[in-house]
């Protein structure tokens, strides 16, 4: 148990304009559950993807086993027994989950082993699944189920696992936390990439805290608070959003029996989505991706229309009204893909204002556009909301992530809607503008707007909402208060964890 | 080995130097086919390029880049707005013979009255024609889901069939002795497309170009259309978002384009073709797409390369008659055009980077 597996020492690998890693070195044990900590762009991408061999760095080595370890590509670092599980699963939705697994390995048995050894595999490490099933009909923990027994397959000594609970419900995590101890307890060390603090607080041996592509430090997760990681990963002290208690309002947005078919395959059908949100509220809504949260939020925003009764704004049945209709009766949404759908990536921050904020900020007389006032109104937002840009003139594809999320939600904000739907608000953005985007929604509904948000992470959630309700194949479960909620509680209106067996740990 | 890196926003510097490079390309490489052929490579690419401008015999060729410039930008104008509404209109050609049909079919129809609305009659009749049949793979894609490209490439080949039956049956002149083909326009004066000023080749269509490529400008700069149009082309899910109902959108782009191709064909069959004629469509329509990326889809941009088009039409001609080459290398010659233009365009996208590492 206290052999070293592999060292990194003083591993840099620099692109144009930024250093990812900056003289990285630290080292694993077998057996060792080992937690990588950062926030986005802190360089724990680029570091594992150096392990992984997907990426070259320019000084440093590595020692795996006592060998030096250099992979010039991936299929070298699994050969040596490296295996990484990424957050965004590389799998063929029209294919068996056996024919997925097949694809993915270097030395492929034929389809019917794979199957026997799928699931000898799966039984073993607790994670059922039957390699028979096509993987668009899979939940996402099942998806990763599938990543991780491609993994398991191929023995490894070394499993990486990037921000694998993103995508679970409490439960699930629960289930791949004992897969993984078990794993850890076989010899099998796991590299942890996350930013939740209390997964690795409950899992890790070990933390690697990176910032700005540095090590700033070391601990042990079980003994420092989690409080204290976080500020060591962010690098100053963190606020926390700011509520103030609000009176009941009136009721701004109704949803009564909404029903709408699946606009897409492997898309998800909302099922008799009923609920009220008052003037002053924050309606927190959780649920594993792929549950309904994009068709929901479609309903809302008036891209897919439904029946004009099922939605109402104040009072008016506003269900089969247009999207800007729906703007300037003052319902406004913000979806979770930044580029390409609540932004254009191509165009300026000043064409990406008007594109939402033309008819609330009348930025178009008689159909003619007024650039000066929308080039105004893009500086306001900047401003606001603490946007780095060097102005409205650049791409919105030249923004980082948070950034861009900044802009798109403060654009949303300061149109005043008396509605705004937000789905996964702070998705990939760090901490620093998490808390203000946070914050600017807390303030919005003390404002008395009412404010719905869709989220995976429970934690924001339980953070902003004053009721929480989830969403599980299109179905909404009734709201209840926030306050007093726990883990449990919110994991069984999940939907708890289907069909799932706690992993046999006696072999 | 070559790598390229995407540049955070496009290059201003190669948006408009890209367009020069591929001329300067096309002319390169078109210099070593023509030497291939056995030709002086100088001598015939200053015959394409440089004679119809500046030789003795300019004065000739001079109208005649209007005449043939002024139905390219027309067209090229009216495809830029779907191409970049990412809608594939490809069968202007179809459209502008529609154009002609419908006008001449007006024009000839009130002969021989003579009239000042007989012209403006046609010209409406001209784009009504145009945008109707530009309409039909519209509907159709909107209604089931039909890809516009192939059925408006189709259509083409319809209206060819449909001109020559107009040629030779309900359109043909009465006094023509049985010849195929309509009565001479041109010399009908109420109905007739003239040149504005003797000589210069300026004549209605040139007008409407003009003016065309104007409010084409103005629309993608200063109107919510334009907007709208942009936003549909490079983010259709947040031109959605933002309210673009994508079925109208088809509708408007297919109908404008029909409208404009019909515009250039009505000029055409009154000024200087002067009659509804079995072979009247000399691929204006096709040429049209290239005017349109080779101008960027923009409509200055679109100005410009109409006037180069035309330049390599006429000069092509002068080369042919003096040089004796061979058509097609013309026609190889604009097609290089093209080819370079898309090549080229890499760099405004991109930066290129030589290096001797295998890409990380």
């Amino acid at each position: 148990m206290s052999e070293t597996l592999l060292t990194l020492d003083g591993l840099t690998k620099a692109y144009p304009g930024v250093v990812a890693n900056k003289d990285v070195s630290f080292s694993i044990e077998r057996g060792e559950i080992h937690a990588l900590l950062g926030e986005n762009g802190a360089g724990k991408s680029t570091l594992v993807k150096s392990i992984y061999g997907l990426v070259k760095p320019d000084s440093g080595t590595m020692t795996l086993n006592g060998v030096p370890f250099a992979p010039g590509e991936p299929g070298d670092a699994r050969k040596a027994g490296v295996a990484m599980v990424f957050q965004h699963f590389s799998l063929f939705d029209a294919m068996s989950v056996a024919e997925n697994i097949v694809l993915g390995m270097d030395n492929p048995p034929s389809p019917r082993a794979i199957a026997g050894e799928v699931r000898r595999v799966s039984h073993l490490y607790g994670l059922p699944l039957d390699p028979d099933r096509i993987v668009g009909d899979l939940s996402a923990g099942e998806r990763q189920r599938v990543e991780i027994i491609r993994c398991l397959l191929q023995d490894p000594k070394l499993l990486i696992m990037d921000e694998p609970t993103s995508v679970l419900t409490p439960q699930e995590v629960d289930i791949l936390f004992l897969t993984l101890r078990k794993l850890a307890a076989e010899g099998t060390s796991i590299l942890y990439i996350s930013h939740k603090l209390g997964e690795i607080a409950a899992l890790c041996d070990n933390a690697t805290v990176l910032r700005l592509g540095q090590v700033v430090a070391t601990c042990d997760p079980r003994q420092t608070a989690p409080r204290e990681m976080a500020e060591l990963m962010v690098g100053t002290v963190l606020q926390s959003p700011v509520r103030t208690a609000r009176p009941e309002g009136p009721i701004r947005l109704a949803l009564k029996g909404l029903s709408a078919p699946a606009p897409q395959r492997f898309g998800t059908a909302l099922k008799d989505v009923t609920i009220t949100v008052r003037a002053g509220e924050v309606l927190g809504i959780g649920g594993v991706a792929g549950n309904g949260q994009d068709e929901l939020i479609a309903a809302l925003s008036g891209e897919m229309p439904v029946a004009s009764a099922m939605v109402e704004l104040d009072g008016t049945p506003i269900g089969a009204d247009a999207v800007n209709a729906r703007r300037a009766a003052g319902l406004l949404c913000a979806p979770e893909e930044r580029l390409g759908h609540a932004a254009a990536p191509d165009m300026t921050l000043t064409e990406n204002a008007l594109l939402t904020g033309v008819r609330r900020k009348h930025l178009e007389q008689r159909g003619f556009l007024r650039w000066p006032a929308a080039t105004a109104f893009a500086k306001e937002i900047i401003e606001a909301f603490d946007v780095r840009t060097p102005g409205p003139g650049n791409t919105a594809r030249s923004l980082s992530g948070g950034n861009l999320q900044k802009f798109v939600i403060g654009r949303e904000i300061m149109q005043n809607p008396s509605v705004l739907v937000v789905n996964q608000p702070t998705w990939g953005v760090d901490a620093s503008a998490a808390a203000a985007i946070r914050q600017a929604l807390l303030t919005l509904a003390d404002e008395g707007a009412a404010v719905i948000v869709i989220s995976q992470d429970l934690d924001e959630l339980m953070e902003v909402s004053d009721r929480f309700c989830a969403l599980t194949d299109g179905r909404l479960s009734p709201a209840r208060p926030a306050r007093g909620l726990s883990v449990e509680d919110i994991g069984m209106m999940l939907g708890g964890a289907h069909d799932l067996e706690v992993a046999h740990v006696a072999t | 080995m070559i790598v390229l890196d995407k540049r955070p926003q496009p290059s201003r510097m190669w948006s408009y130097a890209a367009p020069v490079l591929a001329v300067v390309l096309t002319m390169v490489v078109g210099g070593i086919l023509f030497a291939a052929l056995g030709k002086n490579p100088v001598e015939v690419i200053r015959t394409i390029f440089l004679d119809p401008l500046f030789s003795k015999n300019a004065w000739f060729y001079r109208p005649q880049l209007l005449i043939k410039g002024a139905p390219l930008v027309l067209i090229a104008v009216g495809l830029s707005f779907g191409f970049r509404a990412g809608i594939w209109n490809i069968g202007a050609e179809g459209q502008y013979i529609m154009g002609a049909l419908c006008g001449a079919a007006v024009g000839l129809a009130f002969y021989p009255m003579e009239s000042w609305l007989i012209f403006p009659l046609m010209i409406m009749a001209g784009a009504i024609g145009g945008a109707l049949w530009g309409l039909i793979p519209g509907l159709l894609k909107v209604r089931f889901g039909t890809n516009e490209i192939l059925v408006s490439l189709m259509l083409v080949y319809v209206a060819e069939s449909l001109l020559a039956a107009m040629a030779l049956g309900p359109l043909k002149n009465p006094e023509g002795m049985g010849f195929p083909g309509s009565r001479n326009l041109s010399q009908y004066p109420s109905a007739a497309n003239l040149e504005l000023i003797s000589g210069s080749g300026m004549h209605w269509g040139v007008v409407a170009a003009l003016i065309a490529v104007i409010f084409a400008y103005v629309l993608l700069a200063r109107h919510m259309f334009g907007f709208q149009v942009r936003l549909a082309g490079q983010a259709p899910r947040a031109a959605r978002f933002a309210g673009v109902n994508p079925a109208r959108m088809i509708l408007i782009c297919m109908g404008l384009s029909g409208a404009l191709a019909g515009l250039a064909g009505m000029f055409e069959v009154s000024g200087p073709a002067g009659q509804v004629t079995i072979d009247f469509n000399v691929g204006y329509g096709f040429t049209a797409i290239i005017v349109a990326f080779l101008g960027r889809l923009h409509p200055v941009g679109i100005l410009l390369a109409g006037a180069v088009m035309a330049l390599t039409y006429i000069g092509g001609g002068i080369a042919q008659s003096n040089l004796g080459l061979p058509a097609a290398a013309i026609s190889l010659l604009q097609g290089m055009l093209l080819f370079f233009l898309l090549a080229v365009d890499v760099l405004t996208n991109y930066r290129v980077r030589f290096s001797n590492r295998v890409a990380a």
